[in-house]
């Protein structure tokens, strides 16, 4: 328990020290070179960097490799895990670079998942609370490759306000950490500290008003990183509850509009900016329905608030996300 | 309280995600093929996604109902 215990803490602070460090270095870096798009929703439209990607990946990266040498007998799990982020935070950088179409992430996505089925790194046994496990051996194959690419684009698509991406990563993977420990599985845990402390050393940074942001290699690495250590530490339904208003985001969307379609080819925006530098849901029918446009329904709401009012309910799915933890003991 | 229908929402969300986890336990954990010897984990995986498949639509169908029935007032608006 020592070692665990040891491994926890060093990792935890390699994770955010390495962000923390490294994200003003690549904000002055980016800004250097011009790499800056405008903050619509900010006074004055001030011009901020992207992606910061590059830095959560360095924290990530830095972190897990500790692991890697303390804990010898979780390498592989370790392993399938920093691949696969890897791989996300690549097809992220391609989609920062170019603008790809809309199938274009949850394809390459898919094949993110390759390290974790060539390396073994997953059961096939799908658990449920209170009903138990049910052994899907193929099928299972099909849950995995399905899982990055939900993970990945939810969290993309969550990240529309200053800090609300990497703010939703922290509290969500909180609450995953703490149902891996329930569920006692404590390598795993320690390996989703890492995605908790570089989250939050980013939020540092991204926070309103953000210095950066974190782009589509940013956001798909957290999201892909979740979705491995749901799959490596066997807890989908556990991360599927956590991720909750993430869902319920790309859900609205993807009912509204019927088609998988990239964001940045909708016309219609969901929500406006009024004059006093609030936001407000859009009378247009045609724009998507989204959490933002659902939350502004009661009126319109400054983007702070608005963060807040994501993570009240990020909270609530936190709090589901354990207790389903505790049911997973519970057999009917 | 901001975005208190949604709220309802994740709760909703969560309680059929159990259910429906119960359900596919009942329905796809029994499920077994025998006599076609090396092609039984086979037959019974494509078995056990077809009718995973049909549980998923049946669930995004129902979430669908639901969200409307939640969010009547606001998606009018």
């Amino acid at each position: 328990m020592q070692d665990q215990i040891i491994a926890a803490v060093l990792v935890s602070a390699i994770a955010f020290f390495t962000v923390y460090f490294f994200t003003p270095l690549l904000i002055k870096f980016l800004e250097k070179r011009n790499l800056t798009v405008k903050d619509y929703h900010r006074k004055g439209g001030a011009m901020v960097a992207r992606p910061g990607g590059p830095a959560i990946i360095s924290g990530i990266v830095a972190s897990e490799m500790a692991l890697y040498v303390l804990m010898p007998i979780v390498r592989v799990e370790i392993s399938a895990i920093v691949i696969t982020t890897i791989l996300a935070f690549f097809v992220g950088l391609v989609d920062d670079k170019k603008v790809m179409g809309g199938w274009f992430k949850p394809l390459a996505l898919a094949l993110t998942v390759v390290p974790i089925i060539l390396l073994g790194a997953y059961d096939t046994d799908l658990a449920f609370p209170l009903f138990g496990a049910v052994k899907i051996p193929l099928l299972y194959i099909v849950v995995a490759i399905f899982m990055i690419p939900i993970t990945g684009n939810t969290i993309n698509s969550i990240d529309v306000l200053n800090g609300v991406a990497s703010g939703f990563m922290v509290i969500a993977s909180s609450a995953l950490t703490i149902s891996l420990i329930i569920l006692e599985n404590y390598e795993i845990a320690i390996a989703s500290l890492s995605l908790v402390f570089v989250s939050l050393a980013f939020y540092k940074y991204h926070k309103f008003p953000c210095k950066i942001f974190p782009g589509d290699s940013g956001a798909l690495t957290l999201g892909a990183m979740y979705g491995a250590i749901a799959i490596v530490g066997e807890v989908e339904v556990i991360a599927a509850v956590a991720l909750g208003p993430a869902i319920i985001n790309s859900f609205l969307f993807l009912s509204s509009m019927k088609r998988i379609v990239e964001h940045r080819e909708i016309k219609s925006k969901p929500v406006v900016l009024t004059d006093d530098y609030k936001l407000k849901a859009t009378a247009d029918k045609d724009a998507s329905v989204t959490l933002v446009r659902l939350i502004l329904a009661g009126g319109p709401l400054t983007e702070k608030e608005i963060g807040s009012v994501i993570f009240k309910l990020t909270v609530f799915s936190g709090f589901l996300a354990i207790l389903t933890a505790f049911l997973m003991g519970v057999s009917l | 309280m901001k975005g208190s229908s949604v709220y309802t929402f994740i709760f909703v969300m969560w309680i059929l995600i159990i259910l429906g986890g119960g359900i596919s336990i009942l329905i796809l954990a029994p499920i077994s093929i025998s006599g076609y010897g090396e092609f039984d984990q086979i037959l019974s995986s494509g078995i056990k996604a077809i009718v995973a498949f049909g549980l998923v639509v049946a669930w995004i169908f129902i979430l669908t109902k639901i969200k409307n029935w939640i969010f009547e007032t606001e998606l009018k608006d």
